[in-house]
C-alpha cells in the first residue's frame, strides 16, 4: 500500500480522557458508553479491577483504566463513564473521566510510540495522533485487557 | 411410539446428515484425522444405539461401514470408491429409519449385498475392488422412501401399504412432540427476562412512594407474571440427571443378555438437577462408561461366583451436588482394571515408553485408557472394545469444563467419577452480607446458620488466635469472611456463623448477617478474576446487582493449617474440659522426686513389671533380660541404687528390635490432654513443664535416654555407615517433637538439623548446607508442610531430595494430596520405627538414584 492509499484510509475513533490524557479507542472496538451504577467491588482482585456490574443482564467486569495505567485518579475520585469493549466472549468496561467526541483520522498519520513514552502507557499504546494542541493515544485494547499475564511477568 | 425410538430417530437422522457433511469433506482432506475419527465415532455411536434397541439389520449395516472406516483410521488410503461406498450405505441407513419411524420395526430383509461390499472393501484394505453395482449411483437409489421399490426382493414390505410421502413429513410428525430449542435463545431470553425483572423492580420501587396510585393492581399482577415467566425460562433449563438415565436400565439389560451376564444397575440422586445442556453433554459419556461397566468391568457369572462373589454384578450410578459441581460417579464391582494390560497395550500402541511408564504410579497408567484408539479388549465386540469411547468421554466431559478421574482395585471393580461444574446451572444460594457487601453461598454447601455472640447461647472462643465455636458436641474452626477477603478486621465476638461442608470437614464462616436465600444462575467468573479460589462466580440478583459467589473450597483452604489441624472437630468429651488443636495421651508416674512426670503414651511400647532380683549389672550397666534379648535399663533421677527386691516398673520403648526400659517408681495415671510445655526444664532428659490435671508435670525427654543406650549399637550395627552419615532436615513448628525426633534419628546415625518453621527450612537450602532428607510436619503456621514441599522442589539446590511428610493423622486424602505436592513417605507423627524405616528406605533409594 502506498503512503498516498495510507493516508486515504481513516479509521474512526472514540475518544476520551483520563487522568487528563486523551485517548482512542478504534470505533469497532467499543460496543457501548455507559454510566457505570451499582458496581460491586471484588474482594481480592487487583487494583485494576474496579469491580463488576449489570448491564442489561450482562455481567461486565469493570476496568478501573487510571489504575491500569497507574495514572492519578481525578480528584473526585470515581469516574463517572464507561466504554463497553468485548473481548473473548466477555464483557468489560473501561472507566474513564469523560468521553470525547468520535474523531475521524488518517491511518497515515498515526505515529509510533515516541522512545520517551511513559513504559506504563507505551506498553498499551498502538501508536499515537498529533491533534491541534494535544496529542492522542490510541489504546490497544488487548494490551489493556492483559492484566493476568502482566501481573505474572 | 415408544418414546426411546423417537430419541433414536430424532437423534440418529441428526447425526447422520452430520455424517453426510463430515464424509464430503473428509473425502476433500482424507488426510484430516479429527474428521475421520468423528465420522467414526457417530456411525460408532448410531450402531451401539441400534444395538440396543434390537435393530439387527440396521446394526450389521453400521457395523460393516464402521469396520471400513476403522481400516482408514488405520492408515488405509481413502479412495472416491470407498467413500462412495460408505454414503451409499447412509442412504440405505436412513431407507430403513424412515420405515422404521412408519411401522415402529425394522423391515425385514437383509443388506447383504453392501455388507458384502463393505466387508470385501475392508479385508482388500487397499486394493482396489471390482465394481459390482455402478459406485456413481447408490446401490440403494435414492434415499427415504424409495428404499420399498429399489429393494424388490425383499419379502412382506411393510412399507408397501403405507402410501408413499415425502421423507419431509417425518420430521414433521416428530416436531409436534417436541421442538429444539437452541440453549442460545434460551440465554436471550433469560438475558430478556433479567432485564423485565430489574424493570419491574424499578416500578415497583416508584408506585412504593405513591401510596394511591392506580397502577398497584396491575403492576402486582405484572409482578407475578414477571416472576413465573422467570421462573419458567429456568426452568427450561434445568432438567433431572434421570433423563439422561433413562435409557440406561434397558440398555443394561439387553446388555446382560447378549453377553450373558448378570448385571443390577443402581440409580441414586436422579433428581439432581442440572443444566440441559450440560445434561446433553454427559448423556453420552455416562452410555459409554455404562456400557464399558457391562462388558469390561463386569465379570461372567461363572468368573465372580469362582472370586467369590455374588453371582450378579452392581453398577451403582449416583449424582449429587458437591461444593458448586455436580459429581456423577459410575461404580462396578467388576474385576477392576488390568494394570499389567494397559501398561502393555500403552506401549505396543506407542503411546508410552518403557521407560516412561517405569516412573508411573498405577493410577496414572489406568490412564491410558482415555487415550485415543486405545482399547485392551482381547476381542472386539459390538458393544465396547473398538478404541472408541474413552477418548470422546473425556473430550466430551472436558468441554464442558469437566474432568473425569477413575479409581480402580483389582477384583473390586473400577470406579469413574465425573466433575462437572455448575457453570450454567441454577442454585439455590444463601446471600449473606459483610463488610457491606453481600455475597451468595450456595446452599448445597451450607449445613446450618448459627448466631454467635450477642448473649445468645453459642459464643465464639478462643484458643491462642484461632477462633472456634462449641456446636453441639463438636468444636468447629471459625474463620472470617470479612478477613479471608481482605475487607477489614472483624467483630470477632458477634456474627452469624454460616456452617459450610467443605469436602469431608466442616468449618464455620462468620459473616455480618444472612439476608435471605435466592435461586440464582451461576455466570461465569470474568477471566481477570477467575484466579481469586474463593469465589466460582458472579451471578445476578433479583434487584439487578451482581454479586460474587462464595466457593467453599476456596474457603476451606484459605482456613488453610486451621482447617488442617482442627477439622477432624475434636469430638468433646463430657467433661467441662475444652479440646484444643493437639490432645495427646500421656502417661503420667513418678520417678525419684513426687513430682509427676510424664511421657506421651504413643511413644510408650509396653508397661512392665519386672522382679528385680533378675536385674543384671555389666559394664556399670544395669541390664535385664527381655523376651530372649539384653535391654538396657536407665534411670531417670541420678543414680540411687536399685530396688534389689520386689518387683521394679519400667517403661518399654523399642525401636528396630531392640528396647530400653526406663525405670520408674510407680505408674499414677493415663491421661487425656493437652502438651502445652513450656520448654525450659534446664535439665537434661526433661524436655520441659506442663500441666496434666491440675497438677505441674515434668514432660520426660524420650529422646535424650535412647542415644544413651543406643549409642554404641548403633556405632557397631553401622559401621560403615557411620563415616558417610546422611544429613536430615528435621522441620517441625512444635519444639517437643523437634526436640524428641532429632535425637532419634541421629540414633540411627544421621546428621540432624532442626528448624522451626517452612521458611527456615528454604533458609537452610539456599544457604547452601548439603541436605540428603527432609522430614516435616504437615500442620504448621504459615507454610505447611504442602507449601514447604512444593517450595523445596522449586530450589534448584534441592532439586530431587526425598522428603518424609509427618501427620498427626493419615487419611487418603492427605496422602493423596501430600502426593501431588511431592512427599515420598508418609509416617503417623509418633510411629518412630516407621519414620525411621523410611528415612532408611528414602536415603537408600537417593543414593541409588545417584
Amino acid at each position: 500500500m502506498s503512503v498516498m492509499e495510507a493516508n486515504r484510509n481513516e479509521t474512526e475513533y472514540v475518544t476520551f480522557t483520563t487522568a487528563r490524557q486523551l485517548f482512542g479507542l478504534p470505533i469497532e472496538c467499543v460496543q457501548d458508553v455507559f454510566k457505570p451504577s451499582r458496581l460491586t467491588r471484588v474482594p481480592l482482585a487487583g487494583p485494576e479491577i474496579a469491580g463488576v456490574l449489570n448491564l442489561r443482564g450482562r455481567i461486565v467486569t469493570a476496568i478501573n483504566l487510571n489504575n491500569r495505567l497507574d495514572l492519578k485518579t481525578a480528584a473526585d475520585g470515581k469516574p463517572p463513564m464507561a466504554i463497553g469493549i468485548e473481548s473473548g466472549g466477555e464483557s468489560f468496561g473501561l472507566l474513564v473521566d469523560a468521553v470525547g467526541e468520535v474523531l475521524k483520522l488518517a491511518d497515515g498519520e498515526r505515529e509510533p510510540n515516541p522512545v520517551n513514552l511513559d513504559r506504563r502507557l507505551a506498553r498499551i499504546s498502538a501508536g499515537v495522533f498529533r491533534l491541534d494542541g494535544q496529542l492522542l493515544v490510541v489504546l490497544d485494547v488487548e494490551r489493556v485487557l492483559d492484566i493476568g499475564l502482566e501481573a505474572a511477568a | 411410539m415408544d418414546e426411546l425410538l423417537r430419541d433414536f430417530l430424532t437423534e440418529t437422522g441428526e447425526s447422520l446428515d452430520r455424517v453426510d457433511v463430515e464424509l464430503v469433506r473428509f473425502e476433500q482432506d482424507p488426510n484430516n484425522a479429527a474428521i475421520l475419527i468423528n465420522i467414526f465415532r457417530l456411525v460408532h455411536t448410531i450402531k451401539g444405539t441400534c444395538g440396543f434397541l434390537g435393530l439387527a439389520r440396521l446394526e450389521r449395516l453400521t457395523h460393516a461401514a464402521e469396520t471400513l472406516m476403522g481400516k482408514f483410521r488405520d492408515g488405509m488410503p481413502v479412495t472416491g470408491e470407498a467413500v462412495s461406498l460408505i454414503l451409499s450405505t447412509i442412504d440405505r441407513i436412513k431407507g430403513i429409519l424412515d420405515e422404521l419411524e412408519t411401522n415402529q420395526q425394522e423391515s425385514p430383509g437383509d443388506d447383504a449385498d453392501l455388507i458384502g461390499r463393505l466387508s470385501q472393501m475392508a479385508q482388500h484394505a487397499a486394493a482396489p475392488i471390482p465394481e459390482q453395482v455402478p459406485a456413481a449411483a447408490p446401490p440403494a437409489a435414492a434415499p427415504a422412501a424409495v428404499e420399498a421399490d429399489a429393494a424388490p426382493a425383499e419379502p412382506d414390505k411393510a412399507a408397501s401399504d403405507a402410501p408413499e410421502r415425502p421423507a419431509g413429513e417425518a420430521a414433521d410428525r416428530l416436531a409436534s412432540h417436541s421442538i429444539r430449542v437452541s440453549v442460545d435463545t434460551l440465554d436471550r431470553l433469560m438475558t430478556t427476562v433479567s432485564e423485565l425483572v430489574l424493570t419491574r423492580n424499578q416500578l415497583l420501587e416508584i408506585v412504593r412512594r405513591h401510596d394511591d396510585s392506580d397502577f398497584k393492581v396491575p403492576l402486582q399482577r405484572l409482578s407475578n407474571v414477571t416472576a413465573e415467566l422467570q421462573e419458567g425460562v429456568m426452568k427450561t433449563r434445568m432438567q433431572p440427571i434421570g433423563n439422561a438415565w433413562q435409557k440406561l436400565p434397558r440398555i443394561v439389560r439387553d446388555l446382560c443378555a447378549e453377553l450373558d451376564k448378570d448385571i443390577e444397575l443402581e440409580m441414586h440422586g436422579a433428581e439432581t438437577e442440572l443444566d440441559r445442556q450440560v445434561l446433553e453433554l454427559v448423556r453420552d459419556p455416562l452410555t459409554h462408561l455404562v456400557r464399558n461397566c457391562a462388558d469390561h468391568g463386569i465379570e461372567s457369572p461363572q468368573e465372580r461366583i469362582a472370586a467369590g462373589k455374588p453371582r450378579s454384578g452392581t453398577i451403582r450410578l449416583s449424582a449429587c451436588h458437591e461444593g458448586g459441581h455436580i459429581i456423577i460417579r459410575i461404580a462396578d464391582d467388576g474385576r477392576g482394571l488390568d494394570v499389567g494390560r494397559i501398561r502393555a497395550k500403552a506401549i505396543e500402541t506407542g503411546l508410552a515408553g518403557e521407560a516412561d511408564l517405569a516412573g508411573k504410579t498405577d493410577a496414572d497408567i489406568c490412564n491410558f485408557i482415555f487415550a485415543p484408539g486405545f482399547s485392551t479388549a482381547a476381542e472386539v465386540t459390538s458393544i465396547s472394545g473398538r478404541g472408541v469411547g474413552m477418548d470422546v468421554v473425556r473430550s466430551n466431559i472436558e468441554q464442558i469444563g469437566g474432568t473425569v478421574d477413575l479409581s480402580s482395585a483389582p477384583g473390586a471393580g473400577t470406579t469413574f467419577t465425573i466433575k462437572i461444574p455448575l457453570t450454567l446451572a441454577i442454585v439455590s444460594a444463601l446471600v449473606v452480607e459483610t463488610a457491606g457487601e453481600r455475597f451468595a453461598i450456595p446452599q448445597v454447601a451450607v449445613l446450618e446458620l448459627v448466631r454467635a455472640g450477642g448473649g445468645g447461647e453459642h459464643r465464639i472462643e478462643r484458643i491462642k488466635n484461632t477462633p472456634v465455636l462449641r456446636l453441639r458436641n463438636r468444636l468447629l474452626p471459625l474463620l472470617y469472611l470479612r478477613e479471608v477477603f481482605a475487607l477489614g478486621e472483624a467483630d470477632r465476638d458477634t456474627g452469624f456463623v454460616v456452617v459450610m461442608q467443605v469436602g469431608s470437614q466442616v468449618l464455620g464462616a462468620v459473616v455480618d448477617g444472612v439476608l435471605h436465600t435466592e435461586e440464582i444462575v451461576i455466570k461465569p467468573m470474568s477471566s481477570k478474576l477467575r484466579h481469586i479460589a474463593v469465589f466460582s462466580g458472579t451471578t445476578i440478583l433479583g434487584d439487578g446487582s451482581v454479586i460474587m459467589i462464595v466457593d467453599p473450597n476456596g474457603v476451606g483452604q484459605a482456613l488453610g493449617r486451621a482447617v488442617q489441624g482442627q477439622m477432624e472437630a475434636i469430638e468433646l468429651t463430657q467433661s467441662e474440659e475444652i479440646a484444643v488443636d493437639e490432645k495427646v495421651a500421656l502417661l503420667v508416674f513418678r520417678a525419684g522426686s513426687q513430682r509427676p512426670k510424664a511421657v506421651p503414651l504413643p511413644l510408650v511400647t509396653r508397661l512392665e513389671e519386672i522382679d528385680c532380683r533378675r536385674i543384671e549389672i555389666s559394664d556399670g550397666r544395669h541390664l535385664v533380660q527381655y523376651r530372649g534379648q539384653l535391654m538396657p535399663l536407665l534411670r531417670i533421677d541420678g543414680d540411687g541404687a536399685l530396688k534389689s527386691e520386689g518387683t521394679q516398673p519400667i517403661l518399654v520403648f523399642s525401636d528396630h528390635g531392640r528396647s530400653i526400659g526406663l525405670l520408674v517408681d510407680e505408674i499414677v495415671d493415663i491421661v487425656e490432654d493437652r502438651l502445652d510445655i513450656e520448654v525450659g526444664g534446664g535439665r537434661p532428659g526433661v524436655l520441659g513443664f506442663a500441666v496434666v490435671k491440675g497438677a505441674t508435670t515434668e514432660i520426660v525427654d524420650v529422646g535424650h535416654f535412647l542415644p544413651q543406650a543406643f549409642e554404641d549399637w548403633f556405632h557397631h550395627r553401622n559401621p560403615a555407615k557411620a563415616g558417610a552419615a546422611r544429613r536430615v532436615l528435621l522441620v517441625d513448628d512444635s519444639p517437643f517433637f523437634r526436640d524428641m525426633l532429632a535425637p532419634l534419628i541421629k540414633a540411627a546415625g544421621y546428621q540432624v538439623t532442626a528448624v522451626g518453621s517452612g521458611e527456615d527450612a528454604l533458609a537452610a537450602f539456599k544457604s547452601g548446607n548439603p541436605i540428603d532428607l527432609v522430614v516435616t510436619d504437615i500442620e504448621m503456621p504459615d507454610m505447611d508442610g504442602f507449601a514447604l514441599a512444593q517450595a523445596i522442589q522449586s530450589v534448584p539446590a534441592a532439586a530431587g531430595v526425598p522428603i518424609i511428610a509427618l501427620a498427626a493423622m493419615v487419611s487418603d486424602e492427605t496422602i493423596e494430596r501430600g502426593r501431588t505436592a511431592g512427599f515420598n513417605d508418609f509416617v503417623a507423627k509418633f510411629d518412630r520405627p516407621g519414620l525411621i524405616a523410611a528415612i532408611k528406605e528414602q536415603s537408600a533409594e537417593a543414593t541409588r538414584a545417584a
